[in-house]
């Protein structure tokens, strides 16, 4: 029964992690770069719904789609200002160019915010009582497990069916190529940038609700793993994301509740590395041998 | 004289700029120490001599990773913190034995270089087999990694030797080492290292970065060097003249592990507590902004990035909370300026000979 506790509390942890791999997988996918800015959209985001909720008073589920209204614009205007302008730039001029975004945002939430970190309720509040009270799971849990499934079903079909997530499978594939098609690139990625932002920011409400804390590095750690498990899976492929995410929480919440807390992330992170030098491509990656 | 000036005339473009970079470093740390003696610094400019040592050796070592051999490293502090480490157990285990301080910090120098070299062959023989992104990122996960194992680390010396301990249950204290009356606690797990005796000083740091120049410079500059750039440039081409792909990578990967290892020692032994929190991602990063602000593969670059962008946040202290922002700001406006096709063409404008000169080069 402890076990599954744990395995529960694990799956909705690398639930979260798992929206979040999805926003670095798809842009990872189709603009090649590491956007490490992502984590702290997912800051802003988790403040935007703390706001809407305790100074405007707006309903929950209102402030959560403030927060995506919010993170979606904001995703754009950082695309349109800071990536877009280095679209031919060597890719370490366009990472280093994403950390400066991301001390931005840290720095920025910083100022407005201040450092303090602030105690973020549960959107969702009550817990669901299992066999005779043996077993207790917290609804919250159950609506990041749930909305997990429902955005990567979402987005799959997104990918597979639309019009739109045929131009993103065209773009990751070959931009030039998918230019000469009549697809407007530029248009492809705004887009991709616009979903990852909106996924980090419904990331971002689940997160905190998760930790029940909120400060202007809340997103950096998360930020960081959920990249590794977009890695983990095959960076570039959204099963991968999702794979990677649950595999992810689900590690560190054994690690963490059966080897040491301490050592729970460096367990998780020891565990990529092997899982690369096995398959260098990531679980569901394709590898794509150089040809010369 | 007119000897001399053609001689210097024949020596070989990279030469001359090498010889600057000694000269340069020389000229400073001459300027620097007759301020010093003179006591024109105050003492929060005193305080940053020895880190800007340590993150000029750190740029320029990881130059040699990401600007010569082409792989990004994102887990270059895990590196500094093997070194920092493992010079203060070195330093504080020789106290009594090794009593003379600058011979004491020169031991745990060459350890923590010698610790961190190991640490990087076992990283990088696995490792080094990925490609690009997926390099950076079991880089990355390595310094995660080594920052939670030190984390776990109580360490105590008393007359019968060193005690270790690892305290995975996290349940352990510094009593479970069992140390005697004359014993003392080096490092205290989540604590970190703490009543370190401070031995680091600013010409340690001068020869430190000399050090790493010699080592880096005179490594680029080789028979071994132009193999590790040809493989940066081209991988395929480099394995079908016979160039054994692994065996350059170590070289380069170990030498950058090492030298930081070395930065990290004396900068360990620069502050008498330490945590190693203080080498997590974004000193890695840090670091990284360093060398690719200065310049990727260019030495002299680093250096100077290093040293003004150390300084740059002090001197914005006065916007107090702005100051990471604006920070920020730089950093994201240096690269649009340096690398985006409308703003160079701009820049092309204001002084066209200089950027075809670049053009060349790349």
């Amino acid at each position: 029964m402890e076990f599954l506790s744990y395995l529960i509390s694990g799956i909705s942890l690398g639930s979260v992690y798992a929206i979040i791999a999805l926003g670095y997988t798809m842009v990872y996918g189709i603009a090649k770069m590491l956007n490490f800015a992502h984590g702290d959209v997912i800051m802003v985001g988790g403040y935007i719904s703390f706001c809407a909720m305790f100074y405007l008073g707006l309903p929950n589920i209102v402030a959560v789609l403030l927060a995506v209204v919010v993170c979606t614009v904001l995703g754009i205007v950082i695309e349109r200002l800071a990536y877009k302008p280095l679209r031919s730039a060597p890719s370490l001029a366009v990472l280093i160019t994403a950390i400066g975004v991301s001390y931005f945002l840290q720095n920025s939430a910083l100022l407005i915010w201040k450092a303090a970190a602030r105690v973020y309720p549960p959107v969702v509040e009550g817990t669901a009582s299992l066999f005779g009270g043996q077993l207790s799971i917290s609804y919250i849990s159950l609506l990041t497990i749930a909305v997990c499934v429902v955005i990567m079903l979402a987005l799959t079909t997104f990918v597979n069916k639309s019009k739109m997530g045929k131009a993103m499978r065209a773009c990751s594939e070959d931009k030039a190529a998918a230019q000469l098609m009549g697809i407007n690139v530029n248009a492809t990625i705004s887009a991709t940038f616009a979903i990852g932002s909106a996924l980090a920011a419904i990331a971002g409400v689940l997160l905190c609700s998760f930790n029940t804390s909120l400060m202007p590095t809340t997103g950096s750690m998360p930020g960081i793993k959920a990249f590794t498990a977009a890695v983990f899976g095959g960076i570039g492929s959204i099963p991968g994301a999702f794979l990677g995410g649950l595999l992810l929480g689900i590690i560190e919440a054994l690690a963490k509740a059966y080897i040491s807390t301490t050592l729970a992330n460096a367990i998780v992170f020891a565990v990529l590395i092997v899982v690369l030098l096995v398959k260098p491509a990531g679980l569901l990656g394709r590898y794509v041998p150089e040809k010369v | 004289m007119a000897k001399l000036t053609t001689k210097f005339k024949s020596l070989k473009k990279t030469t001359k700029v090498d010889f600057a970079t000694y000269l340069g470093v020389i000229a400073v740390f001459i300027v620097v120490t007759v301020l010093q003696n003179g006591g024109m610094l105050n003492r929060k400019t005193l305080g940053l001599l020895v880190p800007i040592c340590c993150y000029m050796s750190m740029a320029v070592s990881l130059n040699l990773t990401v600007g010569i051999l082409g792989e990004l490293s994102l887990g270059h502090a895990g590196f500094m913190s093997v070194g920092a480490f493992s010079g203060v157990i070195v330093s504080q285990s020789l106290l009594t034995a090794v009593p003379n301080a600058p011979v004491r910090l020169a031991i745990a120098m060459v350890v923590g270089a010698i610790f961190a070299a190991i640490v990087g062959l076992l990283v990088g023989t696995p490792v080094l087999r990925l490609q690009g992104d997926y390099l950076a990122i079991v880089t990355l996960a390595f310094g995660e990694i080594i920052a939670d194992l030190i984390n776990c680390l109580l360490v105590g010396y008393d007359a019968s030797g060193l005690h270790i301990l690892f305290n995975v249950s996290g349940t352990k204290t510094i009593d479970d080492l069992g140390l005697d009356a004359t014993g003392y606690a080096i490092i205290k797990g989540a604590q970190g290292a703490t009543g370190t005796k401070t031995i680091a000083g600013l010409t340690a740091g001068f020869i430190l970065v000399m050090v790493t120049l010699i080592i880096v410079l005179n490594l680029t500059r080789s028979r071994a060097g132009r193999a590790i750039m040809a493989i940066r440039d081209n991988p395929i081409a480099a394995q079908s003249v016979g160039l054994n792909l692994t065996k350059y990578k170590l070289m380069a990967f170990v030498t950058s592990a090492a030298l930081a290892g070395a930065a990290g020692a004396l900068y360990g032994l620069n502050y008498s507590s330490l945590q190693s929190v203080k080498f997590n991602f974004n000193t890695s990063i840090l670091v990284l902004v360093f060398v690719v602000l200065g310049g990727l593969g260019n030495i002299w670059g680093s250096l100077l990035s290093a040293a003004a962008l150390t300084i740059l946040p002090e001197a914005l202290r006065q916007f107090a909370d702005y100051r990471m922002l604006v920070y920020a700001i730089v950093l994201i406006f240096v690269m649009l300026a340096t690398n985006n096709p409308q703003f160079k063409a701009f820049f092309a404008k204001l002084l066209p000979r200089r950027h075809s000169a670049e053009e060349k080069e790349v």
